[in-house]
């Protein structure tokens, strides 16, 4: 009997690589519908995810290498939150240097102050509401000094 | 003709050309992070496309791809509006243009969420939480313009003058649309149309901005006519598949 989270757990966000797929909330599905083929549903972030392809591709090569074949589903609806990053995740965000995201709230309507990863200091300032991918804004600390990512509440 | 089928190409090819356009500023922004601000949306509208294409393919049943429906029509088979097709201009023009469509996004998907359509409901859920994104960031923008100076100010007045008698045509209906409006498919346009009015006229009044006194609307978006810009679109957005068919990337 395979643990199919397991193995999902494996691959690593293509643009964030210190977080996996499972961790990140898009596997939405994983079962064995035959003894050697399995079906997964995953969800995109952002309509536009680039990431999406590359992640359909590795999971198919990963379960490959398994034996077992895998056919992935993209569905969209329930549409992907950042309140199904696990809060391991987050943490893990958090040492990278990426500001994670509030549980439960919208970015417009989000007052709350973004701390920095490196220094704490919620003596922040935005210097982009986006940054180098669809899921993240650019930031930098007033008191370290540090420029840093911080992930968008979606 | 399959009215549910136009109706997708309707959303879809609006969000294709503004990204097309928007993309045309890639490596060309007025600094660094609103390069990266104008490609991530034009981004957004791409993916928004993506997955329009996808089930406007899937119901139209013919084996074509998404590519084939983006990069393989004639010009009168684009259902876009004209506001989409007019040329980035300078920033006031660029973000008033992004503002334009995000408020009719807005209202557009507001609606489609709860669409008697499950796939075009969901499409729309997902594509919501990013227009209103966009608009927060134009929005915030031509707030500034407003409130800034002469110059600012002068040229987000003519941006206004400019742009205002394109943006009936994001309203313009496609064959069959009443129909998909009486089904609960989709919304009434008119409607829309109102409460845009509603919305701008209220923002613009809180920016100080005035509403232009002419009436005067274009007409002809969204029936397979074009401004004469789209023909220079299509060109550069369909060059690929037509110099080397079915190239993928």
């Amino acid at each position: 009997m395979y643990n199919l989270l397991d193995i999902l757990a494996e691959i690593p966000d293509p643009e964030i690589p210190v977080i996996n797929i499972v961790d990140l909330g898009i596997v939405r599905d994983a079962k064995m519908i035959s003894e050697n083929e399995a079906e997964i549903v995953i969800t995109p972030t952002y309509s536009a995810c680039p990431a999406m392809f590359n992640i359909e591709e590795d999971i198919i090569k990963l379960f490959k290498e398994k034996g077992i074949k895998a056919n992935v589903i993209t569905k969209i609806s329930p549409i992907w939150t950042t309140d199904w990053i696990t809060d391991e995740a987050r943490e893990k965000l958090r040492i990278y240097g990426i500001t994670p995201p509030e549980k439960g709230a919208h970015e417009d309507h989000l007052n709350i102050p973004k701390k920095c990863p490196r220094c704490g200091s919620e003596n922040t300032r935005q210097i982009s509401r986006f940054g180098s991918t669809l899921c993240k804004a650019s930031y930098q600390c007033n008191d370290c000094l540090e420029p840093f990512d911080y992930f968008k509440c979606h | 003709m399959n009215p549910l089928f136009n109706y997708l190409l309707k959303v879809a090819d609006d969000t294709l050309i503004f990204g097309q356009r928007l993309g045309e500023l890639c490596g060309q922004g007025p600094y660094l992070e609103e390069d990266i601000a104008l490609t991530n949306i034009a981004l957004d509208y791409l993916g928004q496309s993506n997955n329009l294409y996808q089930y406007a393919a899937k119901v139209q049943d013919l084996g074509k791809t998404v590519d084939d429906l983006a990069f393989l029509r004639l010009e009168k088979e684009y259902l876009n509006c004209q506001l989409s097709e007019m040329p980035n201009g300078d920033y006031a023009q660029t973000i008033l243009k992004v503002y334009f469509f995000s408020v009719y996004q807005k209202i557009l998907y507001t609606i489609l969420q709860v669409s008697e359509d499950a796939q075009l409901a969901a499409i729309a859920e997902k594509s919501l939480k990013e227009v209103k994104y966009h608009y927060t960031h134009t929005s915030t923008w031509i707030k500034m313009f407003a409130g800034g100076t002469e110059e600012s100010k002068t040229r987000l007045k003519n941006a206004v003058e400019n742009l205002w008698e394109y943006t009936a045509g994001m309203f313009a209906e496609t064959e069959g649309e009443k129909d998909l409006s009486q089904l609960g498919i989709a919304p009434n346009p008119q409607d829309l149309y109102e409460n845009w009015k509603f919305l701008v006229a209220e923002d613009f009044r809180n920016f100080g901005i005035e509403i232009p006194e002419n009436e005067f609307m274009q007409k002809g978006s969204r029936t397979g006519y074009h401004t004469e810009y789209f023909g220079y679109i299509l060109c550069e957005l369909q060059y690929m598949q037509r110099t080397y068919p079915n190239c993928v990337w």
